[in-house]
């Protein structure tokens, strides 16, 4: 019985083990899926419905998600209706037995708009200081106006150049055309050109214009600055912030590390403080990361930019300088964080080493400082990747720390540009997991931000796995090298 | 050719367990006084006295643990790194104490060569192996490197089989091959004395004929010091056979008279495989 007990465990358990394999794929699998789905659908260009409600109502808009009633069995959809300046609202719970008709008319438009967000309706004319047109010529007459808007901010750099690509026309067309248009309750409204940033008609279109429609939103989302109090807009600014706080900390990093572990392994006289500091080293990784962060406040923000700022910038105080979170400092801070990682994974790389390789190249006369920089740091570099991999992983979703040392909602201006010194490491930076938490607990329409944090979360996730993909490739590359 | 090394006569005084074998200073290439070495207290080397004759083969034998390849580490002052190895008596080198404070340690094991037992060559071409050393040495004409390391290469008897692939990963190469590699690395820097720990004891027994033909060349440029286990090596290609046993020397002298007619039984036992 007993005997046959222990059998079945033996069979079991790679059972158990492949098990909990699949299981952590298929929570992986379903986290991708989740970001992808919900963060890439959202640049989607969805149907627009129009809706007659018992009640004689109509609204028009996305369908967004259906959840049952609060106080009676049955089902409400929630439609994403736009026309802030209108409703007063973006959205619309109607409860499903409420509906009697749905459509979705082809000249039904959505406007992207500089104020007020989109507009939801149909578009009764164009108005120019010279004509008036109506009908299918006035969509025509907007989608003309503007394609030639956006080949003047194209063709024309100095007016793209002052930047702000998000505040349009102000170069063309200067408010003297708008247009009339029209909700689908009926009210008009009239809309200055200059105001609309584009212009769709969603029911109308082909795949190939969907396919166009949402490469173009995902490229806006990738590359322009965030608006609207960071609920639509882009995300270029933290994607860039990111990835420069990550690569400073990487290079901050690496020599430190690097050094350190030579010591600890090749150097130091391996007895108990060794030992000792080795077991320190270690732990300091498992130390929260927020502490990191109040370190680094303490120390780095106030007491070495504090000191910094009396030194060579008393002109400007008491408004700081390098006195505040800056990327200087919270790429050192990172570096802190990560510096265990490195080391770790660069000491195990050197013990690794067989020693037969150190006493070949010493006995062919190599002094110590030879063997180390001609045979054991080339062989290590594997090892040092390996660490510098894992500590880029670890910086580039650390959030905690970076809210004491210099990220910022917000960032006015971006840490690197064509103003001398070119890298201010001074400035403040917008992050993608702070841009994340941000969007997601402190914009004014959260339901509206949802969307942009899951794009956020699966940019940051990819960001993550090219810069480790990108050091994986150095690796194998140093080691193909190497030949083993 | 060994009858015209002078030498007093072997076997002279039976008494004395320690070998009486003595070269000219003009014959001998390393001179060990006295030497005693203890691994954090513990005698690996005790008292050892003996004379290595230039351009010879000098060959130690002895069971597992009797010291011989720290003799061998001793000479080339690879014990350095170990804080644990307290050391006296002297080892000199062409007459000059290899462990004076005046002396450069890189230039001493530049000097003498080591082959260690597994083939080490480093992660690089075949070619950067064997110019490593040469490297180190500071610049030097691509043209004058290139000839150096063909040389090395030839006088290691592997030129032919490399010379297609000089810039393959060294790794590539066969254990007996690799070997053969490390000894041309080591000849590369011109060496007076050629250390090589049990080089043969991982290889097949046709790399271990080329090794073993090679070592009977090597010795008209060189001084070579054989360390083996292989009784049947030592007597096929050393000229002098040196026998430890617990750290002592037990006999020293020409091999044919060390393995025809050894002085001691404490010998005979160990050559002929009777030993406990």
């Amino acid at each position: 019985m007993i005997q046959r007990l222990a059998k079945n465990r033996d069979e079991a358990w790679p059972w158990l083990s492949a098990a909990s394999v699949a299981l952590s794929l298929l929570m992986l699998a379903a986290l991708m899926s989740l970001l992808v789905v919900r963060g890439l659908g959202h640049f989607w260009p969805a149907p627009i419905e129009e809706v007659t409600l018992a009640d004689g109502q109509v609204i028009a808009g996305h369908a967004v998600r259906e959840a049952p009633l609060p106080d009676r069995p049955g089902h409400e959809r929630l439609y994403y209706t736009a026309n802030r300046d209108l409703d007063g609202a973006l959205w619309q719970w109607v409860a499903l037995d409420a509906i009697q008709t749905r459509s979705t008319p082809a000249d039904l438009v959505l406007l992207d708009r500089a104020s007020w967000g989109d507009f939801v309706g149909r578009l009764v004319a164009v108005v120019t200081p010279n004509e008036r047109l109506e009908g299918e010529a006035a969509w025509q007459a907007l989608q003309q106006h503007l394609n030639q808007r956006n080949a003047v901010a194209n063709g024309a750099p100095s007016s793209a150049a002052s930047g702000d690509s998000h505040v349009p026309g102000d170069t063309y067309l200067p408010g003297d055309t708008y247009l009339i248009v029209e909700s689908v309750e009926g009210r008009r409204r009239q809309q200055p050109l200059h105001d609309i940033h584009r212009a769709q008609r969603p029911n109308a279109m082909s795949m190939g214009e969907n396919i166009q429609t949402w490469g173009g939103a995902v490229w806006r989302f990738l590359s322009q600055g965030p608006r609207a109090a960071n609920t639509g807009g882009g995300v270029w600014p933290a994607i860039f912030g990111t990835v420069l706080m990550v690569l400073l900390m990487s290079l901050l990093v690496t020599p430190f590390g690097v050094l350190a572990a030579i010591y600890l392994n090749e150097i130091a006289h391996q007895g108990r403080l060794t030992r000792l500091v080795r077991i320190g080293v270690r732990n300091l990784a498992g130390v929260p990361s927020i502490v990191y962060g109040v370190f680094g406040l303490g120390v780095f923000v106030y007491g070495i930019g504090g000191s910094l700022d009396e030194w060579f910038f008393s002109d400007t105080l008491p408004s700081p300088t390098f006195g505040t979170g800056g990327l200087l400092w919270a790429s050192l801070t990172l570096a802190l964080l990560t510096l265990p990682v490195v080391i770790v994974a660069t000491e195990e790389g050197l013990a690794r080493i067989p020693d037969a390789q150190r006493e070949g190249a010493l006995a062919l006369g190599a002094t110590r400082l030879e063997m180390l920089t001609r045979i054991v740091l080339p062989m290590a570099a594997p090892a040092m990747l390996t660490g510098v991999i894992l500590a880029v992983a670890r910086a580039a979703g650390e959030v905690a720390p970076l809210m004491l040392v210099g990220v910022a909602k917000l960032a006015p201006q971006m840490p690197l540009d064509g103003e001398f010194p070119y890298l201010h490491l001074e400035r403040k930076f917008m992050h993608l997991g702070y841009h994340i938490f941000d969007t997601a607990f402190h914009g004014e329409d959260v339901q509206a931000a949802l969307p942009l944090v899951y794009a956020t979360a699966l940019l940051l996730v990819l960001i993550v796995l090219v810069l480790n993909l990108t050091a994986i490739f150095l690796r194998h590359h140093l080691r193909r090298e190497r030949g083993n | 050719m060994q009858a015209s090394l002078p030498k007093s006569a072997p076997g002279s005084s039976a008494s004395d367990s320690a070998a009486v074998m003595h070269f000219a200073t003009t014959e001998s290439c390393l001179d060990i006084n006295d030497f005693s070495l203890a691994y954090a207290g513990v005698p690996a080397l005790q008292h050892l006295s003996l004379q290595v004759p230039r351009h010879r083969v000098t060959a130690f034998i002895g069971p597992s643990g009797c010291g011989k390849s720290t003799l061998l580490r001793a000479i080339n002052r690879l014990h350095d790194l170990n804080e644990s190895v307290t050391l006296s008596g002297n080892i000199q080198l062409e007459g000059r104490d290899i462990h004076a404070p005046q002396l450069n340690v890189a230039e001493l094991r530049r000097r003498v060569g080591m082959v260690f037992q597994n083939p080490n060559p480093f992660p690089m071409s075949i070619y950067e192996n064997v110019a490593f050393g040469l490297r180190l040495q500071g610049r030097m004409p691509k043209r004058k490197r290139d000839d150096t390391v063909e040389w090395a290469l030839q006088s290691a008897a592997l030129w032919e089989e490399v010379k297609d692939r000089l810039y393959r990963s060294a790794w590539t190469l066969s254990g007996g091959q690799q070997q053969r590699l490390v000894i041309a690395r080591t000849l590369a820097v011109r060496p007076d004395v050629l250390l090589l720990d049990e080089p043969a004891s991982a290889l097949d027994p046709i790399s271990t004929l080329k090794i073993e033909e090679l070592i009977r060349n090597l010795k008209s440029q060189l001084t070579l010091v054989l360390v083996t286990h292989n009784m049947q090596q030592a007597a096929r290609v050393s000229d002098y056979t040196a026998f430890l046993q617990g750290g002592e020397l037990v006999e020293y002298g020409p091999t044919d008279s060390v393995f025809t007619n050894p002085r001691l039984q404490r010998t005979e036992n160990y050559i002929t495989g009777r030993m406990a």
